[in-house]
C-alpha cells in the first residue's frame, strides 16, 4: 500500500536545471513545492578532489546508475531493441544538480531560424527542400517571444560572453560578465577564421570570468581553468550549477524541499487533470504518493517521455500513420569537423569546460542552402577544455591503435594537437522517434524507454559539407597535418557523443502535432507541464541548456498563471 | 624454437628490468618494481606525532585481489606490456603497475559491472547495440586470458608468456579482429575492454595502483592534479610542472 502524503501546490520530478528553475520562481511566489530526485544530496563540497579522470570521466561516478535503469536501442524498426547496458553516446544525470552538475557550460541560445524553421524554409526555398519523411516543423514560439526568458536564465547563471556574433538573434542586453580570457590557442582559430571571411566570437560560458552575483543573491565564484570540467563538478562553485544557483535560491524561500532517493513511476490523474504522482523510495522500496494541484516533470528527456508513456497520458506517436505526437521527433546531433597535429607543444591541459571560440557562418540559415541537399548547419568551435590523459590519445593516420608506435605517437601528440569541431543540427525524421520497451523493465517493474533511431540523409550531407569547411580552418590555423572526421554512417550507441538529446515530448502550437503548449502546458491535461530538450521540435546548432533554461523560466510563468487563474494558458 | 625464444625473452626482461625467474616462473611477479607514488612526502610542518613511517617513502604492498592464478596474471602482464610497452620514453605496462591496476579494478565495481544494466534477456545485437553479453567484466578478463593462453598453445605450442613479442601481437591482432571465439561474449570486446583497461591503468591517478610514480604522465606532459591554470592559461609557451595526485590532497 503506497502512503499518501501532504498536498502541495507543486510537485516536479527531478531536481536538474529545469527541476530547480521551476522550484525558484514558483517557491518565491509563496507556492509549496516539492522536488522529488531519484539521486542524492551533493553540493560544492562534495568536489574538492574531484580532479581524478579515471573515476569522474571514465567510470561515470556522477552519472546515472544503469544497473537500475536505462533505454532500449535500435537503429531501425526491423531490429529487436537491446538494452544500452554502459554508458555511451550520451551521458545521463542524477543526483542533485542533474547532469547540469557535470556539463561544461557552454551556454547557447537557439536561433530565430530555429524556432520557425519549418515556415522560414518553405518561405525561402520552397515546400520541397527535404523530403517528406522529414517531419520539420515550428515550434509554437517566436524568438522574440522567448528572448526575456533567455536573458532571464543568463542573468541567473552568469554567463559570460561578448555579442560579436552577426548571425543570432538580437539581445536586450549584454552578457551579465565579460567573456572569458582568449588564450593563445583560441587566438590561432581566431586569426584562422578572420582570415577565411568568418566572425569568430567568444563562446557564451557558465564557467564565469568573473565573481558575480545573480538577481536571487547567490554568488558564483570565478573559474580557474582547472582542466576539469566537463564530467565534474566544480569545487569552486564557478561553473553554474543548480546546486549553487536555482535550488538554494528555492530553498531559501522556506517554500522547499526536496526528497532525495524518490523514484518517481507514475503521474497519476483522473478525467483530464493528474493529481499528483507516485514514487519508490530507492533505499526501502517503499511506495509513496505525492498529491499536487502541479505537477512538472523535469526528469530529462528521457524519462519525461517516458513517464507520459506508462501513464497513457496523451497520443503515442505513430510512424506508420504518422499520427500522434508522444515520443515523436526523437533528435541527436552530428558532430563534424577535423583534428590538426602541429610541431610545438601546447598547453592543452588547462582549460575550462566553456572556454572557446565559435563561427557561426556555417549554422542555421546563415548560409545558402539552394544547391545544398540539406538545411540548417553547425556552429564550428574550437575549444580548450582541459585535455586529459586517458581520453585524449591523438593518432596521425594509420597509426595503430595501440603498441609500440601507437604509444610514441599518442604521447607526441598529446600536447601537439588540436581540434575544430562543429555541432550538426538534427532534422526530426519520420522514423526517429521514442516509445516503451516491451521486454525490458527498470528495477521498479516499469518497462525502459525504447529509443528507434538513425542517422538520415541530411545528418550525412550536413557531417560531410561541415566537415569540409572545418578541414579548411585547420588547415589555416597551421597544421603540418589535417584530418577530418570520417564520414557518418549508422548511428552507434557505443563512442560517447553529446547529451544532447532532443524530442518526444515536443511543444507546438496544435495539440495534432505536439505534446505541450508554448507554455510547456500538457494540451490535455492543463494542470500537468512538461520541460526539457525533450520540447525541442528539432535539435539546433548549438547545446541545448540556455534554450531548455529559458523554456523552463517560460513553464514557471505559466504555472504562476495558472495556479492563479487556472484553464489552458493559450 | 623454444630456446630461441628464452634468449629473446630474456633480452626483454633485462630490458624491462624485471627479474626473469619471477617473471617466467610466476613468483612474485612485479613486486621487485617500486611502489612509490609519493616520493615527494615531506614531513607535515610541526607535524610529528601520529605519524607512522616518518618523512620516509612508503612501499606500497601489492597483491592480487581478483586474480587466483599466477599464470593468468602472468598473461595479463605480457599482454598489457605489448599494448602500451617500455621505451626510450618510459616504462610500458608492467613498470607502471598496469596489470595491479586492472587486478584490483576486476575485484570491484568495475569487474562486477555494478552500474550497469544486467537483466535478462541477453541477446545478440548489432555493434551499434553495445555490449550485450551476460558476462561480467571480470568474467569477461578471465576466459579471454585463458583464450590467449590456448590461442599460444595451439598456434605455437608454448605458453603466452613465453612467446616473441611478434607472435604475442599475432594473438592479440586476432581478437582485435575477433577472430578468436570466445564463449558467451566476443573476443573484439574483450580486446577493445583490455587495450582500454591498460590505459586507465598507465595513466588514471596513482591511487589506483597504476601509474607508478605517475611516470605516465611524466612522459606525457600532463601535470595531473593541479588546482588553477589561473596563472599560466594565457602562456604563449609550453609549461612543464612536476605532477601531483590528488591523493597529496589528503595527508
Ligand atoms: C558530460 C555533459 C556535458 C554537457 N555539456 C553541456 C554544455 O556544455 N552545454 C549545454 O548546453 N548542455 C550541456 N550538457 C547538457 C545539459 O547537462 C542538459 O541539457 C541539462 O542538464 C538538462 O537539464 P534537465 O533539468 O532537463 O535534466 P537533468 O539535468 O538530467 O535533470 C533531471 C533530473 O531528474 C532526475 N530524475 C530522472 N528520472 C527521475 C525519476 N523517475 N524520479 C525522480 N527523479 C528523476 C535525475 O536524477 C536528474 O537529477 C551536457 C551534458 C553532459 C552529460
Ligand atoms: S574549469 Fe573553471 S568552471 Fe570548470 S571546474 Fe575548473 S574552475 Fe570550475
Amino acid at each position: 500500500m503506497a502512503t499518501t502524503l501532504d498536498k502541495v501546490d507543486v510537485v516536479t520530478v527531478g531536481v536538474g536545471w529545469t527541476g530547480g528553475i521551476i522550484a525558484a520562481e514558483c517557491a518565491k511566489e509563496g507556492l509549496k513545492v516539492v522536488g522529488l530526485e531519484r539521486g542524492q544530496e551533493r553540493s560544492t563540497e562534495d568536489y574538492s578532489m574531484v580532479h581524478d579522470e579515471y573515476r569522474y570521466a571514465i567510470r561515470y561516478e556522477l552519472m546515472q546508475d544503469l544497473s537500475k535503469e536505462t533505454i532500449t536501442f535500435r537503429n531501425s524498426r526491423d531490429q529487436k531493441a537491446l538494452p544500452m547496458r554502459q554508458l555511451g553516446s550520451f551521458l545521463l544525470g542524477e543526483g542533485l544538480g542533474g547532469a547540469g552538475t557535470h556539463w561544461n557550460g557552454q551556454n547557447w541560445r537557439f536561433l530565430p531560424y530555429d524556432f520557425e524553421i519549418k515556415s522560414m524554409t518553405d518561405a525561402k526555398y520552397g515546400e520541397n527542400k527535404l523530403p517528406a519523411e522529414y517531419t520539420l516543423q515550428d515550434w509554437g514560439i517566436t524568438y522574440d517571444e522567448l528572448e526575456p526568458y533567455f536573458d532571464k536564465f543568463e542573468k541567473t547563471a552568469g554567463i559570460s560572453g561578448e555579442d560579436k556574433n552577426p548571425f543570432w538573434g538580437k539581445r536586450s542586453s549584454d552578457y551579465p560578465t565579460p567573456p572569458m580570457k582568449k588564450t593563445p590557442l583560441l587566438s590561432k582559430f581566431e586569426t584562422a577564421t578572420s582570415n577565411l571571411g568568418y566572425t569568430p566570437f567568444m563562446m557564451p560560458s557558465a564557467n564565469l570570468s568573473e565573481a558575480y552575483e545573480n538577481p536571487d543573491g547567490q554568488q558564483i565564484a570565478a573559474c580557474q581553468y582547472c582542466g576539469f570540467c566537463e564530467r565534474f563538478g566544480c569545487e569552486y562553485g564557478a561553473k553554474t550549477s543548480p546546486e549553487i544557483t536555482v535550488v538554494p535560491a528555492a530553498r531559501a524561500t522556506g517554500n522547499y524541499d526536496i526528497r532525495f532517493n524518490a523514484n518517481v513511476v507514475e503521474v497519476m490523474k483522473e478525467g483530464d487533470r493528474v493529481t499528483g504522482v507516485r514514487f519508490i523510495d530507492t533505499v526501502t522500496f517503499e511506495e509513496f504518493i505525492q498529491p499536487a494541484e502541479v505537477v512538472v516533470l523535469t526528469s530529462y528527456v528521457m524519462n519525461n517521455a517516458k513517464l507520459l508513456m506508462v501513464s497513457e497520458i496523451g497520443q503515442m506517436y505513430d510512424p506508420e500513420t504518422g499520427e500522434g505526437s508522444l515520443g515523436k521527433n526523437y533528435a541527436y546531433q552530428i558532430l563534424p569537423g577535423a583534428s590538426g597535429f602541429f610541431d610545438d607543444q601546447m598547453n592543452v591541459f588547462m582549460g575550462a569546460g566553456a572556454l572557446g571560440m565559435t563561427i557561426d557562418d556555417f549554422n542555421g540559415d546563415s548560409f545558402d542552402h539552394s544547391d545544398l541537399d540539406f538545411v540548417h548547419g553547425a556552429s564550428i568551435s574550437m575549444t580548450q577544455t582541459g585535455s586529459r590523459p586517458i581520453a585524449s590519445n591523438p593518432l596521425p593516420p594509420d597509426t595503430p591503435s595501440w603498441g609500440a608506435d601507437f604509444k610514441k605517437a599518442s604521447i607526441e601528440n598529446y600536447t601537439r594537437t588540436l581540434s575544430v569541431g562543429g555541432q550538426g543540427a538534427s532534422m526530426p525524421h519520420r522514423d526517429n522517434y521514442l516509445s516503451l520497451d516491451e521486454t525490458y523493465k527498470d528495477v521498479y517493474g516499469v518497462p525502459l524507454l525504447q529509443l528507434t533511431y538513425n542517422f538520415t540523409d541530411q545528418d550525412r550531407a550536413l557531417h560531410k559539407y561541415l566537415t569540409e569547411r572545418a578541414v579548411e580552418i585547420m588547415e589555416e590555423m597551421g597544421a603540418k597535418t589535417v584530418v577530418g572526421r570520417a564520414p557518418i554512417s549508422d548511428y552507434d550507441i557505443v563512442p560517447y557523443q553529446t547529451t544532447h538529446n532532443t524530442g518526444g515530448t515536443i511543444m507546438g502550437g496544435d495539440p495534432a502535432t505536439s505534446v505541450v503548449n508554448n507554455y510547456l502546458q500538457h494540451w490535455d491535461m492543463e494542470n500537468l507541464f512538461v520541460v526539457g530538450a525533450g520540447n525541442f521540435a528539432h535539435n539546433g546548432g548549438y547545446n541545448p541548456t540556455g534554450t531548455v533554461g529559458a523554456l523552463a523560466y517560460r513553464c514557471a510563468e505559466g504555472i504562476i498563471k495558472y495556479s492563479q487563474d487556472g484553464g489552458s494558458l493559450v | 624454437m623454444a630456446e630461441k625464444k628464452n634468449v629473446s625473452r630474456r633480452d626483454f626482461l633485462k630490458t624491462s628490468g624485471i627479474a626473469a625467474g619471477a617473471l617466467v616462473g610466476g613468483g612474485i611477479i612485479g613486486g621487485v618494481i617500486g611502489a612509490n607514488t609519493r616520493q615527494d612526502t615531506a614531513a607535515p610542518s610541526g607535524g610529528s606525532a601520529g605519524q607512522s613511517g616518518g618523512a620516509e617513502t612508503t612501499e606500497a604492498v601489492r597483491g592480487l585481489q581478483f586474480f587466483k592464478n599466477q599464470q593468468e596474471f602472468a598473461v595479463l602482464q605480457q599482454a598489457t606490456e605489448r599494448i602500451f610497452p617500455e621505451d626510450d620514453l618510459g616504462p610500458g605496462a608492467i613498470g607502471l603497475g598496469v596489470p595491479f591496476f586492472i587486478d584490483h579494478q576486476l575485484a570491484g565495481s568495475y569487474g562486477e559491472n555494478s552500474r550497469e544494466y544486467m537483466q535478462p534477456p541477453f541477446q545478440v545485437g548489432e555493434a551499434t547495440q553495445g555490449y550485450q553479453s551476460r558476462l561480467k567484466r571480470n568474467e569477461l578478463f578471465r576466459q579471454g586470458l585463458q583464450k590467449m593462453q590456448q590461442e599460444a598453445q595451439s598456434r605455437f605450442e608454448a605458453n603466452f608468456v613465453d612467446l616473441e613479442g611478434e607472435q604475442m601481437d599475432e594473438i592479440l591482432t586476432a581478437f582485435q579482429d575477433d577472430e578468436v571465439d570466445m564463449q558467451g561474449a566476443n573476443a573484439q570486446f574483450f580486446f577493445r575492454l583490455l587495450r582500454q583497461a591498460t590505459l586507465n591503468g598507465a595513466y588514471a591517478d596513482p591511487i589506483y595502483g597504476g601509474n607508478q610514480n605517475m611516470d605516465a604522465w611524466r612522459m606525457k606532459g600532463f601535470p595531473g592534479h593541479r588546482p588553477s591554470y589561473i596563472n599560466e592559461i594565457e602562456s604563449e609557451e609550453f609549461v612543464e610542472f612536476d605532477p601531483h595526485s590528488v591523493g597529496d590532497m589528503l595527508s
